[in-house]
């Protein structure tokens, strides 16, 4: 019967989605949130430097870095002060030239409000530059290792907020050649400005950023993603590719307006027509996707010899009196940067990191941004919907289903990590969850659904790496146990050997040996 | 729950209530249809089952020391559904019993809004039948209905009179209820049917025309007689996302595809299907019933399969069965399947 079931279950449509049909290409699901982009037409604005910087030292997916300053060492912009550790890792740089105060434990963008170690440095106005990164003007000429160990050194993370070490996305295996990089410049988050900005202010550095990428991965074609929300970027970049020459291998793809089609996954669909076949990844299937902002980033570190020391951030929400694009350097407080838009006063207001479909909200206030802060909202507490929200019964009514671009059943999904049924929720496929919120976003019962998802993979985490921890402390206490069996038995055997010298008495205490157990007696009788 | 706040933090702005609000405005043709045809009877049953639902609810929710939920509108519209679903001429006690059957029995006793198996509405009516099928089969004669105009034996549009129906039956107005009611189309085909008469000479002997099924002008409960105004508001919940295509689609095609196929067969024998589509509940039960969220399938797959056995069931009844009518069986019966259909008939996952 459920075999019969399952197969018919396939008959309907199993493999076509009938959206795919209208729309080819498209990924499915999807919500259409409020744009709310205030500050799209905000040009960058550059921040001064603030009293201190706070530099997390770890910003990335992957392990903490090691510092190698140390405190009241004089450091200069764009040096390293510390070094990776393990594979997946990215080096951290000094954004600006001046003392190092402390390494310490501090406040940093977190939802759970944890304290991480950083480095405290306080800047000495000079900002003076360490020069001792040349240029890689030619780099068609250079080896692509040596531009990937250049990203590496650079300290380039994926500045769409995924944090993942760039260099890692960009080694080149034999077997998967790599057709296109896609450039991702969706921006599909309410609020955020910040790739729409760089698209439009520096268009030739993520042109000639993609140029890298695409050299250093040997791909044959470019795509620069954007929605039609931002036809102005759209001209830009076509501007900037003809400017440079590309037309031949860069294309500017434009795509209808939908949340979330700046998820990699959905973008590769939107742009390839194809999936990433689950637990493999975008190169499996020739394509890697980068943002724009981390396009610059690679352009400025490769050509210019800088590692990431800034970024754009875009300072908005409803409690923002002026709300507005940010080049900030990593580790400038956020009150510093809410202070520059006219938001002095943070009491009553609440901090999202990101945007507000995925966005983290921030218990701290007094934390740095950091390589993956693409947009700082402040909102006031009565105006955030998470935190007013209240939950209703689920109605059935389907809505998430419909919505969701992974293709999950959110409602069912929900109920088993609620009811702490784990197992039930991994054959709901949990982990294929994007938590892009889309069906959070649109159930009118109010289910904080992201909410349940997050709590259950930390749960599954919590009871795996317990799992793992007890097999660790059963295989330690099974050594133990065998030690000291053998240790017995030797002993056992040592004092047989001295029993045998007295031959008389041998016989009549053999029983004394019991107690060593079986592996006692062979020894025993090894030893004899 | 924690102290985490998750994302995201904006929302769409649709609640439980918008959903329900919507669902009673594109009942509103219906209604207005039903108050053309039946007049004051109309309005009365309406009024009373809204307020029998909403008090049941009330009584529930207090004796449970829960919080009120009356201004969802849930209790409101079960009982506009419920009310839309009987014929004109039931006695009020038999209408206040459906209100505590549907709230109590099919809704609380699962435990509330989005724990019921079965729609409340369409659970009652069959409690109803099958306690009274002589009231429930009853059709009074409506107004407007063109060949029986002249013979209508009292003015539903008189509110004297109707209020002494209403409250008193019709031997208050010195009526038997016989005098007053006809067949339903529906109920005049299994009857001939029965008696040996194939589909088409029974339609022919009862002045069947296809304009007035559309129209509503037939006999039927209060709402169910106009397709027109019910796939008005159908329309209208499709295009606010309220329901999606796939239940009413595929359960109306299915219901139509069958009687094509039997009626090309042997079309002496079998019903046209035009006459099934317009006939009997089918519409309002494919828009308004079927597609309730709380006790259909919540994925796309699902909801078709789902649309697809109601049709089949549907269209077996009305051929085969003991009943005239077969949509209500056919959606309790696969509100059963649900779970089972969920469970199968999940969307692909990307990737995989
Ligand atoms: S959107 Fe909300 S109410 Fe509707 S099925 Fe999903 S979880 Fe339930
Ligand atoms: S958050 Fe997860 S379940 Fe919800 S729509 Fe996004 S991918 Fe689907």
């Amino acid at each position: 019967m459920p075999g019969l079931l399952e197969r018919l279950g396939g008959l309907f449509g199993g493999g076509v989605d009938l959206r795919s049909l209208i729309s080819p290409g498209g990924f499915p699901g999807g919500v259409h949130p409020a744009q709310m982009k205030i500050t799209a037409a905000s040009p960058i604005v550059q921040s001064p430097l603030p009293p201190q910087l706070i530099l997390p030292l770890k910003q990335h997916i992957g392990q903490i870095c090691i510092p190698i300053v140390e405190v009241g060492d004089h450091v200069l912009r764009g040096q390293k002060v510390a070094r990776s550790q393990g594979y997946v890792s990215a080096p951290v740089h000094a954004p600006t030239s001046g003392t190092v105060l402390a390494i310490e434990e501090h406040a940093v963008p977190h939802p759970s409000g944890m304290g991480r170690q950083c480095m405290i440095i306080e800047p000495d106005g000079l900002d003076e530059a360490d020069q001792s990164m040349p240029s890689l003007c030619d780099y068609l000429d250079e080896d692509p290792a040596i531009i990937r160990e250049r990203i590496r050194l650079s300290g380039i993370v994926g500045l769409g907020g995924a944090v993942f070490p760039t260099f890692i996305k960009m080694l080149r295996d034999q077997r998967h050649p790599i057709e296109t990089v896609i450039l991702n410049g969706v921006e599909c988050e309410p609020f955020l400005t910040c790739d729409h900005r760089v698209m439009l202010e520096h268009g030739d550095s993520v042109v000639r950023g993609l140029n890298v990428i695409m050299h250093a991965v040997a791909a044959k074609g470019g795509i620069i993603a954007i929605e039609d929300n931002k036809p102005d970027a759209v001209d830009a970049m076509r501007e900037a590719i003809a400017r440079a020459g590309f037309e031949a291998n860069i294309e500017v793809r434009v795509l209808p307006t939908r949340y979330p089609q700046g998820g990699e996954k959905q973008l590769i669909q939107a742009v390839t027509g194809r999936q990433v076949p689950a637990g493999k990844l975008p190169l499996h299937i020739g394509v890697i996707c980068q943002n724009v902002g981390t396009a610059k980033a690679i352009h400025d570190a490769v050509c210019m010899g800088k590692p990431l020391t800034e970024r754009v951030v875009t300072i908005s929400g409803d409690a923002v009196p002026h709300p507005a694009n940010i080049c900030a350097r990593i580790g400038t407080p956020m009150p510093f940067l809410l202070a520059q838009c006219g938001l002095r006063d943070l009491s009553g207001v609440r901090l999202i990191h990101g945007g507000p479909m995925m966005g983290e909200r921030l218990p701290r206030m007094n934390v740095p941004m950091v390589k993956s802060t693409n947009g700082i909202l402040a909102m006031r507490a009565e105006s955030l919907y998470s935190e007013n929200a209240q939950e209703e019964p689920c109605i059935r009514c389907g809505h998430c289903v419909e919505v969701c671009p992974v293709g999950l059943v959110p409602n069912e999904l929900a109920w088993h990590c609620r009811n702490d049924q784990f197992d039930r929720g991994q054959e709901y496929d949990l982990f294929d969850c994007i938590e892009c919120g889309c069906c959070s976003y649109v159930c009118p019962s109010h289910i904080p659904l992201v909410h349940y998802f997050r709590y259950a993979k930390g749960q599954v985490a919590h009871i795996e790496k317990e799992r793992a921890f007890a097999e660790l402390s059963k295989a330690r206490s099974e050594a133990r146990d065998n030690r000291l069996a053998r240790e017995q038995a030797e002993r056992a055997a040592r004092r047989s050997k001295v029993r045998k010298s007295g031959a008389a008495e041998a016989a009549a205490d053999a029983s004394d040996d019991t107690e060593a157990g079986t592996s006692g007696a062979e020894s025993g009788e090894k030893a004899s | 729950m924690s102290l985490l706040i998750s994302s995201p933090h904006a929302h769409g702005g649709d609640s439980i209530r918008a959903n329900m609000l919507s669902v009673i405005i594109a009942l509103l043709p219906a209604s207005a249809v039903a108050v053309y045809l039946f007049g004051w009877l109309a309005l009365f049953l309406m009024m009373l089952c809204i307020a029998g639902c909403m008090a049941s609810e009330w009584g529930c929710l207090k004796l449970m020391g829960r919080p009120s939920r009356i201004g969802d509108g849930s209790a409101a519209l079960t009982g506009l559904l419920l009310a839309l679903t009987l014929p004109a001429a039931v006695p009020w006690w038999m209408a206040l019993t459906g209100c505590v059957v549907a709230i109590v029995l099919a809704k609380q006793v699962y435990g509330g809004l989005g724990h019921n198996p079965f729609n409340p509405a369409l659970a009652a009516r069959v409690v109803l039948l099958i306690s009274f099928p002589l009231n429930m089969t009853a059709w009074l004669v409506p107004m407007h209905a063109p060949m029986f105009a002249a013979s209508l034996p009292l003015n539903l549009y008189d509110f004297s009179q109707c209020w002494q129906l209403f409250w008193f039956g019709p031997e208050a107005l010195g009526k038997g209820l016989d005098a007053l009611t006809m067949a339903s189309p529906l109920g005049h085909v299994k009857t001939e049917w029965s008696r040996g008469v194939g589909a088409i000479e029974a339609l022919r002997n009862y002045d069947y025309s296809y304009l007035d099924a559309f129209l509503g002008r037939e006999a039927g409960s209060l709402g169910e007689t106009s397709a027109l105004a019910l796939l008005l508001g159908g329309m209208y919940l499709m295009a606010r996302h309220t329901i999606s295509w796939h239940i009413p689609v595929s359960f109306i095609v299915s219901v139509y595809m069958l009687a094509t196929v039997f009626n090309a067969v042997n079309p002496e024998h079998f019903a046209p299907p035009l006459f099934h589509v317009l006939a009997g509940g089918l519409m309002l039960g494919a828009f308004y019933m079927a597609t309730d969220p709380v006790s259909s399938p919540v994925t796309p797959r699902g909801q078709i399969v789902f649309g697809i056995g109601c049709g089949i069931i549907t269209w077996s009844i009305r051929t085969y069965g003991g009943y005239p009518e077969g949509v209500m069986f056919s959606i309790l019966l696969m509100n059963c399947a649900v779970p089972l259909i969920d469970h199968y008939f999940r969307p692909r996952v990307y990737g995989k």
